[in-house]
């Protein structure tokens, strides 16, 4: 990885990978803040993410935006680009990179189940990859999405008389925790934050159907009684959460398969619904790509190498800063 | 087993007490016997499963897990039934016995089979059943359900008294299908053997400054609070039973506590070693604590003895609803016909001002001998329980130390992501030595910050254990200090705790052992 450095530093065109902070040239991964921010001078991306970062950070997020499409490569100087669905949120891509016959694969956030929110996981072979490891613990083995989507559509049916309050990240698990309730005959209206209006917007503006969703108004209080409403963690966690007449708290996220965590959080119902990959995904990858590197980003980076060694592969911490890791993404 | 393990995680995950009480009560009408009676015994903490030790769970989970990545994963979950329940790797098709029959099994497992059972349960279970089938082993659940909410939920669910319940709690065992017969109105209020039987006790509130101006002080006497263990004894014809305050027997420890009288009698008392009923501190007394076999060598030099606070039953004669004065009367007429070897009575402190008692207490103290004082409700009965308005404890000032943080380890249950068990020092020459543990006194805030510096300033893990720079200084409040072989500071600090943080005082600035020993030893 001798053109490539530790803070994913593309040395041979000057561009980085999901930068902290402002820098000339940046390749964005997905929407994320804790990978998108704004201030860089030229930034490639998906249509959809250079999107996403302008409704979060404004048009003039950046100087420059330039689009590369899945599937198609970009070469600047020697270096090939090519983007593969990373199947995390709308948009998001793995970064393929490859420099004097060496291929790299930045993995960005991923998972490889099946989203109808974004397209599916694309795997790609490589020399080295470099990828995420927030789940990876081989305590997190997701369980399937649709049998957790049931258990709130349960809850609603047992507790009629309760708002069921779902905390979930403004984008991506939003949408995806709507659409799952649709793909389950959930066709009731759906309330919201209105922090998460406009993402729901742009997701809907994309063909992703979430069905009839509305922003919430507080002024009518008993009117939501026996429905579900989405909001972020924070929104539940302060005053606004109030207003609601004995609410039942729930939470998507892959770290409410940790009942510890969930009592901490007030959870009453924990929805493990994640949208990165989970131990088994994230080392069945890495046996997939055949890669003999393999560097960590971000997460519970000494498992996945302590893996790595038992699997004859060199693995590397990196701990990148700035990646949002403990909050319940 | 699939109702049980859904009970324990809505318990867990529900906050309200009342709501908790309403899962309960529902469990208790739909479950049959004897499922609903065992799942009762457990979270009444009155199940033990003797058999299977903890460490046999653990081999089995390393035969299957990565003795590493194990490791890892239990340091970031924090709760060992938790851990194994997501790392299992297994999965099989099955469905597990229901608790009474799991029960059976466990109990009656050959020590060969016990490696191949476990490893099938755990392979068939689904997570939640995973971790209750853990929990149910370890012992201990910490899903913050306490004996007393389980009773309520069965006043409850009955319609029947609580304290009726309490009464004959001790005298039934699990899975109790004569209290269910009972609390489902298809049989009698269980009978419960007087002899052998605890009677759940009477517990006394902190007096508070905002109490001393609204009691009136001529409604109540004081006695001392002896600082041993409280006790109830049953005497029968030739039998003597001690019980702990928590309702465990106690008695065989304490051999020499005979009975001379031949009356039935149910006393309330402290348990103190001493000679001619001088007590001795409450080191001596530990030295009595806990021993299955007791020598004569421990009798003689601590032998134990009684200060009577109180009376319950004369002679099948219940006399918990009569008034304290009463029951004092009857008390000091039985210990004058039965004076023997083994009780003394705890005297009556009369007095007609708070200010006058509060000098009393602050003359009359004997720092190893006392704890405090107690204050008694002159015309209260005996009410099991902690209610309101009748007795009050006054304890002694504590103490207070500051100390250096040195160690730290993570928490349970609702606490297990923060570093909240920690050990701490004073100087010993330029070498800190630990002096004691303490592991609440802080608020969720001063919590926040002590994991936060625990988490920036790790200097050395030991497995679970964490070592830190010696540079935070906390201040400790103590009840007493007792000289302790088993410490290697030689001191032991009694009910230790974080009293305050001290981040504006270096620790070079604390003191050192021999100061604090020559201070308070």
């Amino acid at each position: 990885m001798k053109w490539i450095d530790k803070n994913l530093h593309i040395k041979p065109i000057n561009t980085h990978i999901d930068p902290y902070k402002p820098v000339e040239n940046a390749i964005i991964t997905h929407g994320h803040a804790d990978h998108a921010k704004p201030g860089h001078k030229n930034v490639l991306a998906t249509s959809e993410t250079i999107e996403i970062m302008k409704i979060r950070y404004g048009e003039n997020c950046a100087e420059n935006f330039q689009i590369l499409p899945t599937n198609q490569s970009l070469k600047i100087n020697d270096v090939l680009i090519k983007f593969f669905p990373a199947g995390h949120i709308l948009g998001s891509v793995q970064v393929l990179t490859e420099y004097k016959g060496e291929k790299i694969n930045f993995t960005g956030d991923y998972k490889t189940t099946s989203d109808q929110t974004c397209k599916d996981f694309e795997p790609v072979k490589c020399h080295t990859l470099v990828t995420e490891a927030t789940f990876g613990l081989p305590v997190f083995q997701h369980p399937n999405e649709n049998e957790e989507i049931k258990k709130l559509l349960k809850s609603i049916n047992l507790f009629s008389e309760r708002p069921h309050l779902v905390g979930v990240y403004a984008l991506g698990k939003a949408q995806r925790v709507i659409n799952l309730l649709r793909q389950q005959g959930y066709d009731k209206e759906i309330f919201i934050h209105g922090s998460l209006e406009k993402l729901c917007e742009y997701y809907q503006n994309n063909n992703i159907d979430l069905g009839r969703i509305t922003k919430v108004n507080l002024k009518k209080k008993k009117d939501y009684n026996g429905e579900i409403i989405l909001a972020p963690p924070s929104a539940i966690k302060n005053i606004w959460s109030r207003k609601f007449e004995d609410p039942i708290i729930c939470q998507a996220s892959g770290w409410m398969s940790i009942k510890q965590r969930a009592k901490q959080s007030l959870v009453e119902l924990p929805l493990i619904i994640s949208d990165h990959a989970d131990w088994n995904e994230l080392t069945k990858y890495i046996k997939f790509t055949d890669a003999e590197n393999v560097y960590v980003t971000h997460g519970r980076e000494e498992a996945i190498v302590h893996w790595c060694k038992m699997n004859n592969i060199n693995g590397l911490a990196l701990s990148l800063s700035g990646r949002d890791d403990e909050e319940q993404l | 087993m699939k109702k049980f393990s859904e009970l324990i995680n809505k318990l867990l995950l529900t906050s309200s007490r009342n709501r908790k009480i309403d899962i309960l009560s529902n469990y208790f009408q739909n479950t049959s016997d004897p499922d609903r009676g065992y799942t009762l015994a457990i979270l009444t903490n009155e199940l033990e499963l003797r058999n299977i030790p903890i460490s046999r769970i653990k081999e089995i989970v390393f035969e299957n897990v990565d003795n590493e990545l194990f490791t890892l994963s239990y340091d970031y979950v924090g709760d060992l039934a938790e851990t194994i329940s997501l790392i299992w790797p297994h999965k099989e098709l099955g469905s597990l016995l229901s608790i009474s029959e799991i029960i059976d099994v466990l109990r009656n497992l050959k020590r060969d089979e016990v490696n191949k059972t476990l490893k099938n349960y755990l392979s068939i279970a689904n997570e939640t059943e995973r971790w209750a089938l853990i929990k149910l082993i370890s012992g201990g659940l910490r899903i913050g359900v306490s004996s007393r909410l389980a009773k309520t939920a069965l006043a409850k669910f009955s319609n029947k008294k609580l304290d009726d319940i309490e009464k004959i709690w001790h005298g039934i065992e699990a899975p109790y299908d004569n209290l269910f017969n009972w609390l489902c109105d298809e049989g009698p209020m269980p009978k419960i053997d007087l002899l052998k039987t605890f009677n759940p006790m009477m517990l006394a509130n902190p007096i508070s400054k905002n109490d001393f101006k609204t009691l009136i002080s001529s409604q109540f006497i004081a006695e001392w609070k002896w600082d041993g263990i409280r006790v109830q004894i049953i005497l029968g014809k030739s039998s003597v039973k001690i019980f702990s305050r928590t309702g465990d027997d106690i008695s065989q420890s304490f051999p020499e506590i005979k009975n001379s009288a031949d009356s039935m009698v149910i006393l309330d008392g402290e348990l103190l070693v001493g000679r001619d009923f001088i007590p001795m501190n409450f080191n001596s007394l530990q030295q009595r604590l806990n021993r299955k076999k007791v020598t004569q060598k421990h009798m003689d030099e601590f032998p134990a003895f009684i200060k009577l606070y109180d009376i319950l039953y004369l002679n099948n004669e219940d006399l918990r609803d009569k008034t304290w004065k009463s029951r004092r009367f009857e008390l000091e007429k039985w210990f004058k016909k039965n004076d023997n070897n083994y009780f003394d009575l705890s005297n009556v402190i009369k007095f007609s001002s708070w200010d006058e008692l509060s000098n009393f207490k602050k003359n009359q103290i004997i720092d190893d001998q006392h704890e405090g004082l107690m204050i008694k409700k002159i015309d209260g009965s005996y009410i099991p329980g902690r209610p309101k308005g009748y007795w009050y404890k006054w304890k002694k000032d504590p103490k207070n130390v500051d100390a250096v943080l040195m160690y730290a380890i993570r928490g349970h249950g609702k606490r297990s992501s923060y570093y909240s068990d920690f050990t701490f020092g004073l100087w010993n020459g330029n070498q800190l030595s630990p002096i004691g543990k303490a592991y609440f006194g802080f608020d969720d805030n001063e919590l926040k910050v002590l994991d936060k510096f625990v988490r920036n300033n790790t200097i050395k893990k030991f497995g679970p254990v964490r070592e830190v720079e010696k540079t935070f200084v906390i201040e400790i409040a103590f009840d007493a200090v007792n000289e302790s072989n088993r410490h290697k500071s030689g001191v032991a600090l009694r009910f230790p705790r974080i009293k305050r943080l001290r981040e504006d005082k270096p620790a070079s600035e604390v003191i050192q052992l021999s100061q604090f020993k020559s201070d308070f030893l």
